[in-house]
């Protein structure tokens, strides 16, 4: 509690005063669970705090499609699933595809980019809010058939046993998890420098224009249908390999139940809070979010638990009870407070 | 029974699902048309009407001391004494939530509204959760809060068309005489009166309406207040029908209406009612020719076809072009 406000308070002194960039800030500051695995292991910290990096990867995804385009996406879910199930359907024993498991991550690339391509053709030209419906629900047909297909995806069992990345026969997953976060740290690394490249080369640019002015990008000569399958595309593909690490990391890929609009929906607040179209933002939003939901809370619930406080009696006395509360209210503060994003308001700038 | 027979049951159950879903996605495309803004949080203001309607229900139970005979005096006053307060508490806790959370944002960038709407949305689901863990008879003394809740039996549910094979109960015949008469008032509203000139202006260009002397935010508040009201007659309808109260009721329900609304065409009322009607009778044939576990794919197949060969809606859009 004292050592958020305490942050916060670091941070914003640190992004307005010392002009520090938050990319470089927030990367440096994710090296430390890492020293803290290395120093004190056994905490499994690095284990817990891997949903928020997977996150990461998730939000720069939707990030690329609504924070950089104006695209509403509400189905990053379906997305997601489709990279875990390509991933598993190739890799699990029960088939015979078995592949090695770095070219099942590329074929989940793959696989997520035809998916937001095959969709993203008839569909983008519809008004934003109606996009928003249709991937809406896009990520529920998803979930439906990979529930109903049960011969090809084994329903809600989910697919498993699924082997982990592994380099020099070093397995990226919970027997090496400081290795594991580290590798995870590493892609996300690789993809934020290339996501600034792309920011700032022409297709960035006319995903900006088109995002501010569809009309007037037009207009100036900017191929809107084209820019915008760009984006929709690498969204797709950045958030089926979010998917597909998901699955490898876990060694399976849970039950279709977890793809679910929910799922789509922490996504986009994670893209909303930090910032929309702002990487550093991106990041601070996954931690701050999954943060509070998967670590916070079920630590305090463990906590509770174990100095015996809790009780299933008073529905108010389960802290996992007040999740949704805290969120919502967080998210109306939030944008009475801070309406375009926690990484601006905290550098005090009001650019875009 | 004959396949003509399975048909028409189909058709029945279908058109007054559909009534039901027709009243929410009204308070949809009503809040859109004028605002611009996906209201998240309406599925789940429909969920706490229910849930006020359980309690209401619990309340007169507890004070009659056994339970109420579907059919009874008490049964009809228990439901005279919901369809006014409960639309009377969603419409005021609608307007609430508009005053609060959305105004500050009129001017804000097109994604903050409705983010505000998702956090809405999530406040509500957590107050459904802890409403079904009060300590009270009708919620079991607080145990199992995230159980879904049995809303008691209060219409007789013989077959008007006796010795038929078609079942009509008294509970479809009361979704149409509740929701075709609203419907009627309504477009009588809308079409007839000031204040329904004043949220047609309202929503075709605000800042010209604001010239003519209209006053904005009374207009959108009396929109907001509207909207929950019909979110609150449907909730009442819908928990007389299904018999069931769960805290995560909002979300399905919510993007079915919200879904009728896109398919006839959003910030369009009629569009709103024949997309419930869509959708209802979608999904009742669905769950009859297709299977259960498809239907809801089935129904946003429809949509995005819809929507691919005609992209405003059903019957057209009517919100704000930019040029």
């Amino acid at each position: 509690m004292k050592g958020s406000i305490f942050s916060t308070i670091f941070l914003s002194v640190l992004f307005s005063r010392a002009k520090a960039s938050p990319l470089a800030v927030l990367l440096i500051i994710s090296l430390l669970p890492l020293l803290f695995e290395l120093i004190f292991p056994g905490h499994g910290i690095c284990e817990r705090l891997r949903p928020i990096l997977i996150f990461a990867i998730l939000g720069l995804g939707l990030n690329i499609v609504t924070g950089n385009c104006g695209l509403l996406n509400l189905g990053v879910a379906g997305f997601m699933a489709i990279g875990a199930y390509t991933f598993g359907i190739l890799t699990v024993p029960i088939f015979p595809f078995q592949i090695n498991a770095w070219l099942g991550l590329l074929a989940s690339l793959i696989a997520g980019a035809a998916a937001g391509f095959v969709l993203g053709l008839p569909t983008l030209r519809l008004r934003g809010d109606y996009l928003a419906v249709v991937t809406l629900g896009f990520g529920e047909i998803i979930q439906d058939v990979i529930r109903n297909l049960d011969t090809i995806t084994k329903g809600s069992q989910g697919l498993n046993p699924l082997p982990a990345l592994s380099i020099l026969g070093v397995e990226l997953n919970n027997s090496h998890p400081s290795l594991s976060y580290f590798s995870l740290l590493i892609i996300i690394f690789i993809i934020v420098l290339l996501l600034r490249n792309l920011n700032k080369s022409p297709v960035g640019r006319a995903w900006s224009a088109v995002r501010d002015d569809e009309l007037a990008a037009g207009n100036m000569g900017v191929p809107v249908m084209r820019t915008k399958l760009y984006a929709f595309t690498s969204g797709a593909a950045l958030s089926s390999l979010a998917g597909a690490l998901w699955a490898s990391a876990l060694g399976s890929t849970g039950e279709p139940g977890n793809f679910d609009f929910q799922l789509s929906v922490t996504a986009l607040c994670i893209v909303i809070v930090g910032g929309l179209g702002n990487l550093a933002g991106v990041l601070l939003g996954a931690a701050v979010i999954v943060g509070f939901n998967s670590v916070f809370l079920v630590e305090l619930s463990q906590f509770l638990n174990s100095a015996g406080l809790s009780g299933t009696q008073n529905v108010l006395a389960t802290p996992a009870n007040w999740k949704f509360l805290v969120l919502g209210l967080v998210l109306i503060l939030m944008m009475r407070l801070a309406p375009r994003g926690l990484i601006p308001a905290l550098k005090g700038s009001s650019s875009k | 029974m004959s396949d003509l027979e399975v048909l028409t049951q189909q058709l029945i159950i279908g058109l007054s699902n559909g009534m039901i879903i027709a009243l929410i996605a009204l308070g949809y495309t009503m809040v859109f048309g004028i605002v611009e803004l996906i209201n998240f949080a309406h599925g789940d203001l429909f969920m706490l009407g229910c849930f006020l309607a359980l309690s209401i229900v619990g309340g007169v139970t507890g004070a009659l001391g056994e339970a109420i005979l579907p059919g009874s005096a008490v049964s009809i006053l228990s439901i005279a004494l919901m369809f006014i307060v409960v639309p009377f508490f969603c419409g005021a806790l609608n307007w609430c939530v508009d005053r609060y959370a959305y105004r500050a944002l009129r001017n804000a960038p097109k994604l903050a509204p409705l983010v505000s709407a998702l956090g809405v949305s999530f406040v509500f689901i957590n107050l459904g959760l802890f409403w079904g863990g009060l300590p009270f008879k009708v919620f079991g003394y607080g145990n199992a809060a995230a159980a879904p809740k049995d809303f008691p039996n209060l219409l007789p549910s013989q077959n008007l068309l006796a010795n038929t094979p078609i079942f009509i109960t008294w509970r479809e015949v009361l979704v149409f005489l509740i929701t075709i008469p609203l419907l009627v008032a309504l477009n009588y509203l809308i079409k007839k009166t000031r204040l329904g000139c004043a949220m047609r202006a309202t929503a075709q260009n605000k800042d010209a309406a604001r010239l003519m002397g209209i006053n904005i935010e009374s207009v959108i508040g009396t929109t907001f207040i509207i909207g929950g009201a019909l979110a609150g007659v449907a909730s009442v309808v819908y928990a007389l029908t299904y018999n069931t109260v769960f805290f995560q009721m909002g979300f399905r329900v919510g993007v079915d209406a919200f879904t009728a609304a896109v398919l006839g065409g959003i910030g369009n009322l009629p569009g709103a009612c024949l997309g419930g009607l869509v959708v209802g009778l979608l999904r009742a044939l669905s769950d009859q020719y297709i299977a259960t576990q498809w239907t809801n794919s089935v129904v946003f197949a429809v949509l995005i076809l819809i929507l691919i060969f005609k992209p405003s809606g059903l019957l057209g859009a009517r919100v704000r072009e930019k040029v």
